[in-house]
């Protein structure tokens, strides 16, 4: 099937400045199929069906619209209090200075810019594997540019329970800056592992993380998406689960003029259990979607998706999930829930849930819901003495408290909803 | 303290008239009660000076302490001293009890200049409190109301009352939903904080309430508008009798 003519021009267009990063003959194999995977897409535009609720040209224009740098004044970045090892890219690119020494027993820590010039490496069996296994039954070209471009990232093995969490601190300078990154991440059986990622990273950022939790093993990841107002980011998570294995991410996004976070969960051992969950606050210009895609092609596991977003001054939310059962994967457990708090009128919130099921005994469903606050609570609190603004506070941080629950570690989730609470004080009248 | 003066009351989007002329003065220290028919506007009388939205109040006064509420925001009606016991207490998910009490007290205390309550006091406190209403550490720790049952519902509100302690402690059908052992101990809760600086004003359809929680004094509201006053034996009167008769009294 050719692409239209406008579709092929703009993919070209985006393409013509690009060069493949210079590397081994495993990544570069891995590479030239991902660009080969993208010409045959081609480029979103607003027409796909897939992008109906998010503009794509800002994403896929060959230049990154510019994005002034956020002043964060004292505040300390999240997740500072944490013990954990920091890897630190600014604008996307490695900083050694401001990391730590990637070295944690039990697990191998190294740079996509160093394994890439080897000739051979195990990741090979990963990178952009999962990623184009992800581009059936919808098409995630960006993820493919991604992997076709991406000079640098992470890869990590895990044997062991990892101790602390990893953690990939995305600083950002420029306010040109358009930063592609790409992390493999192998969880070994029995082997467990947080990765905790921050901060703004760019003018334009694009990740995309695969994920392979082999039988028994636990992966957890939280992520706090920068509050620089003006930055655009595009995510992927990939993500394919063996028997008894467990994966949850969490993300808060707070500000960000535009973001887009994918998440494709293949559920492909008995057993397993898969969360992703995300809290969104925005103000103004603001536009998060979260677009979820979980298969389930095992028996007797259990899927999650939560999804909370609180929107105000003309804010836009789009949800858009989907459980895939698969014929056999019996006693699937599978939910999704998408709520949406909107403080005003301007807001508008967008979802799009969907179940496809081919298996007959399985428990599959899901919640959509927009609304204002609750006024019949907000009375109550104020009967009470509780002053108005600190009472929608209060109510506000409730409606966020089922997606924040998936955070398994309580200091992470405190350091979380601080930073929620901190966003609300700052935009009381 | 609570001085209420030809209050008129009506609903704002139905432009109908519910309180049409309301007198009522609770001095310190004193429990009236006020019953009456179903419709008569015992509630929204509860409502309106708490301070709920929907209410437009077209005339009259009330204040607490020479204060006038009716211009007050409701966190303010609460930090002046002003209590209601809701007849349906609100489910809020999400918020903890404790949290939600702890937010309460010390917004409270902040309002009138007063020294916020460390966490230990706090606690020391409520645990205290929460016992002698037979309300267990899994219910503070749960989330307001949430699966509470009617009268766990009930003692939590006794509970942020004697956490509150408010001057004067509006009841709104506080015996409503409620078996005669749990009538007993939301009466014992209420009694507990009797005082010589607090007043109580206690809405209530049946007198049984009134047998636990001795009123002073006793009003008859019909049609907006307090129609009889006495003393406790108006309240056996209306319970062996109805109120046909002291409506036709009264018309």
């Amino acid at each position: 099937m050719t692409l239209p003519q406008a579709k092929q021009d703009a993919t070209e267009a985006r393409l013509s400045d690009l060069d493949l990063p210079e590397g081994g003959a495993w990544v570069s194999e891995a590479r030239k199929d991902a660009l080969a995977r993208l010409r045959q897409m081609g480029l979103p535009t607003r027409r796909d069906e897939y992008w109906k609720y998010t503009r794509p040209d800002t994403l896929t224009q060959p230049q990154a619209p510019s994005a002034q740098v956020f002043d964060h004044g004292d505040e300390a970045p999240v997740f500072d209090a944490v013990d954990r090892v920091k890897i630190v890219f600014v604008d996307g690119v490695f900083n050694a200075e401001a990391s730590d020494d990637l070295a944690l027993a039990g697990v191998e820590i190294e740079r996509l810019a160093k394994a890439s010039t080897l000739d051979l490496h195990w990741a090979r069996d990963l990178y952009g594997v999962l990623e184009a296994r992800g581009q059936t039954p919808v098409q995630r070209p960006l993820a493919a540019l991604n992997t076709a471009f991406a000079p640098d990232g992470v890869i990590i093995r895990v044997t062991g329970k990892a101790t602390k969490p990893v953690s990939l601190i995305y600083r950002h300078q420029d306010s040109e800056s358009d930063a592609t990154m790409h992390h493999v991440i192998r969880l070994e059986n029995g082997a467990d592992l947080t990765i905790l990622e921050n901060g703004a990273a760019a003018a334009r950022l694009s990740t995309v993380m695969e994920v392979d939790v082999a039988d028994g093993a636990s992966f957890h990841h939280v992520r706090a998406q920068g509050r620089d107002h003006e930055r655009r980011a595009v995510t992927h998570v990939f993500a394919r689960l063996g028997a008894q294995s467990t994966f949850k991410s969490f993300t808060l996004t707070v500000n960000g003029a535009l973001t887009r976070n994918e998440c494709v969960i293949e559920v492909n051992g008995d057993n397993s259990v898969a969360h992703v969950a995300g809290a969104a606050m925005g103000d103004g210009a603001f536009h998060h979607d979260d677009t979820v895609f979980v298969t389930h092609d095992a028996l007797n596991c259990e899927s999650r998706q939560v999804f909370k977003k609180v929107l105000r001054n003309g804010a836009t939310g789009v949800f858009q999930g989907k459980i895939l059962v698969k014929a056999g994967a019996q006693k699937t457990d599978g939910y999704q829930k998408s709520q949406a708090l909107l403080l005003d009128g301007d807001s508008q919130f967008l979802a799009k849930p969907e179940l496809e099921i081919y298996a007959d005994d399985v428990a599959c469903s899901h919640g959509s819901t927009s609304g204002a606050i609750d006024e019949e609570a907000l009375f109550y609190l104020r009967s009470r003495g509780v002053p108005v603004n600190l009472a929608q506070d209060l109510l506000v941080i409730a409606f966020m408290a089922e997606a924040i629950d998936e955070i398994e570690n309580p200091e992470i989730s405190e350091d979380i909803v601080s930073r929620l609470e901190a966003w609300l004080e700052r935009r009381r009248d | 303290m609570l001085k209420i003066k030809d209050l008129q009351v009506k609903l704002e989007e139905e432009d109908k008239q519910i309180l049409k002329g309301v007198n009522l003065e609770v001095p310190a220290g004193a429990v009236h009660a006020i019953m009456g028919p179903n419709g008569s506007g015992k509630s929204t009388l509860s409502y309106v000076l708490s301070g709920r939205e929907g209410y437009e109040v077209t005339g009259g006064e009330a204040s607490l302490d020479d204060t006038d509420l009716l211009d007050m925001e409701p966190e303010e009606r609460a930090a002046a001293g002003l209590f209601l016991a809701f007849q349906y207490p609100v489910e809020i998910p999400g918020v903890g009890n404790m949290t939600f009490l702890r937010t309460a007290v010390n917004a409270q205390r902040k309002a009138r200049g007063e020294e916020e309550l460390s966490a230990t006091d706090f606690l020391k406190e409520i645990r205290a409190k929460a016992k002698t209403l037979k309300i267990d550490a899994d219910m503070l720790k749960r989330p307001v109301n949430v699966g509470f049952s009617g009268g766990e519902k009930k003692r939590n509100e006794i509970l942020q009352m004697a956490m509150l302690q408010p001057k004067m402690c509006i009841l709104d059908e506080t015996d409503s939903g409620l078996d005669v052992d749990a009538m007993k101990l939301v009466s014992q809760g209420v009694n507990a904080l009797r005082d010589e600086g607090r007043s109580f004003l206690v809405i209530t359809h049946y007198q049984r309430l009134l047998d636990h929680i001795k009123p002073d004094v006793v009003h008859i509201m019909a049609n907006g508008r307090i129609v009889k006053s006495g003393g406790p034996e108006l309240a056996l009167d209306v319970e062996h009798n109805g109120y046909a008769d002291i409506l036709a009294e009264v018309a």
